[in-house]
């Protein structure tokens, strides 16, 4: 044991070297990306309302703030970015679960979430909003149906790959229908899960702008319809850039319960 | 008696609708205390045996006794090891040997005794905390074996545990094993095709036909040293031993 703790120090070094180098290649392409869009574009001549320069894009987004309560429409869009996933998944993982016990079910049902999951989610958006009206609803219910197939797809394929002996195992120590489910099924199936939340995190903010899209007049896919109705190419961009980091804050959360969840997993080698 | 076997059948349906006989008339008895191999050619249904013994499925015909006890389902009399450990990776070794015991309300202060000190027996003291991703896999079929004696069953069935491990480790964990088992005094079978396993570590040997399989011979090993094969393994007559089983197989004829 001794041999196998002094190991890692060693192979640390180097390692946290070159997780210094991709940080700082990955800066620096950020800088060379964020100079070029500075400059580039007066130099060849393109308009201001197609290619807004970045100091164009940072005036836009202090009048914004000003003006166009940026801050209501961004906090609106996480808000049903967050609800339409936990709904969506919350959802997904519970049918996947129930499907995934009753073989009869899944058989039976198996073609139409197929189908389902084959058709575009965000075509429905026009309908939902026929149905309930210019409301939060429809971008809701658009985020939910687009997270929760990912979601049940990848729970129900884990549910039929459960390793059988060690379910006869759990049968053998006389574990109810129950306790298996929760002490052998479920722990299993996380890896999955936590991959399809992963996937499913990344769609949600797809599903609440197309519903602020569409209909509405809240949120930063509003902004996105307004400002492209006025030519402001600034605000499209600023909007973009805030349902990213959007995006990209509620995936980096997810990770970090993933690996806090699957602690036990061995950590792979690169 | 710990365990009977009285005129045992199971048939089996295959998925073309095919009636398949995996064991044919099996009558054998383990005396308590006894450490048995079954040994025969793979597909014989060795492993159907033990299934039956644990109480997944029943015979199709005949009966099975464990302890006395008709066997017609999973029972607390029976504890079984398969060739992978089966341990749960998301829990850390003391609570995967306590698994065994969760359903048998045994109390959570009761269940941490008694898996620590199996786990000082199988001489895993000190990894209590490891996950099993972090142990070698001699010492998580020894977290296994920990596992299975937990629940103190009056069987124990390993169905070849120790055919996944390197040559070395085997030996060691074969020496583990019998000295362990010797310790508890348990009844054990052995589910086996490695004809010198069974010769250092049994009491008796079971030989079984080709499918469907039946008993074809039943051999005494007749030497010392049980708790430990090590010894047992330099001792000439084992290869006679070996031998006999051989042509009991019939893996002359086979040979080209």
């Amino acid at each position: 044991m001794e041999a196998g703790a002094a190991a890692p120090a060693k192979v640390n070094k180097p390692a946290m070297t070159a997780q210094r180098n991709t940080l700082v290649a990955s800066l620096g392409l950020l800088a060379l990306v964020l100079l070029a869009w500075q400059f580039l574009p007066p130099a060849l001549d393109v308009p201001k309302f197609i290619i807004p320069t970045v100091t164009d894009c940072l005036a836009e987004m202090k009048r914004m703030w000003a003006q166009e309560g940026l801050l209501g429409h961004t906090l609106s869009t996480a808000l049903y970015t967050v609800l339409g996933f936990a709904i969506g998944s919350l959802l997904g993982a519970v049918i996947g679960y129930l499907l995934g016990m009753s073989e009869f079910w899944e058989k039976v049902l198996s073609p139409y979430i197929l189908a389902l999951q084959i058709a575009p989610k965000v075509a429905f958006a026009p309908l939902f909003i026929m149905w309930f009206g210019y409301n939060a609803m429809p971008k809701l219910l658009v985020t939910v149906l687009i997270v929760f197939f990912p979601v049940l797809v990848n729970v129900l394929q884990a549910m039929r790959t459960v390793d059988r002996d060690l379910v006869n195992l759990a049968r053998a120590y006389n574990l109810s229908r129950w306790g298996i489910f929760l002490k052998v099924e479920m722990p299993s199936t996380m890896p999955n899960l936590m991959a399809g939340l992963r996937i499913a995190s990344t769609l949600a903010v797809i599903g609440v702008t197309v519903g602020e899209l569409v209909g509405g007049n809240t949120g930063l896919g509003f902004l996105i319809s307004y400002g492209g109705g006025q030519a402001n190419a600034a605000m499209v961009f600023n909007a973009i850039v805030l349902l990213t980091v959007i995006g990209f804050l509620l995936y980096t959360v997810l990770v970090r319960i993933e690996e806090r969840v699957l602690h036990y997993l061995p950590k792979a080698q690169h | 008696m710990a365990l009977e076997f009285r005129s045992v059948t199971k048939e089996f349906t295959t998925g073309t609708g095919q009636n398949l006989v995996a064991v044919n008339d099996i009558n054998f008895r383990v005396n308590e205390g006894e450490f048995v191999s079954v040994v025969g050619p793979s597909g014989c249904g060795k492993s159907t045996i033990l299934s039956m013994t644990a109480g997944l499925y029943q015979p199709t015909q005949g009966e099975v006794f464990v302890s006395d006890d008709r066997v017609s389902g999973p029972n607390a009399h029976v504890g079984f090891m398969l060739q992978k450990d089966l341990l749960l990776p998301w829990r850390n070794i003391v609570s995967n040997v306590e698994f065994g015991l969760e359903a048998r309300g045994v109390a959570k202060s009761e269940r941490r005794d008694r898996a620590m000190a199996e786990l000082k027996r199988c001489h895993l003291a000190g990894f209590e905390n490891h996950y099993p991703y972090q142990l070698s896999g001699g010492m998580r079929q020894r977290a296994a074996l920990a596992r299975t004696l937990a629940i103190k069953p009056e069987i124990v069935l390993l169905d070849e545990p120790f055919s996944a491990l390197d040559a070395q480790t085997k030996l060691l964990l074969q020496n583990s094993f019998a000295g362990t088992i010797a310790q508890t005094g348990k009844t054990t079978l052995l589910i086996t095709h490695d004809l010198a396993e069974a010769v250092l570590m049994s009491d008796r040997i079971l030989v079984l036909s080709e499918r469907p399989g039946t008993v074809v011979a039943e051999i005494k090993v007749d030497l010392p040293h049980r708790e430990e094969p090590l010894r047992r393994r330099v001792m000439p007559e084992v290869s006679d031993y070996a031998a006999q089983i051989f042509k009991h197989l019939k893996l002359e004829e086979k040979a080209i």
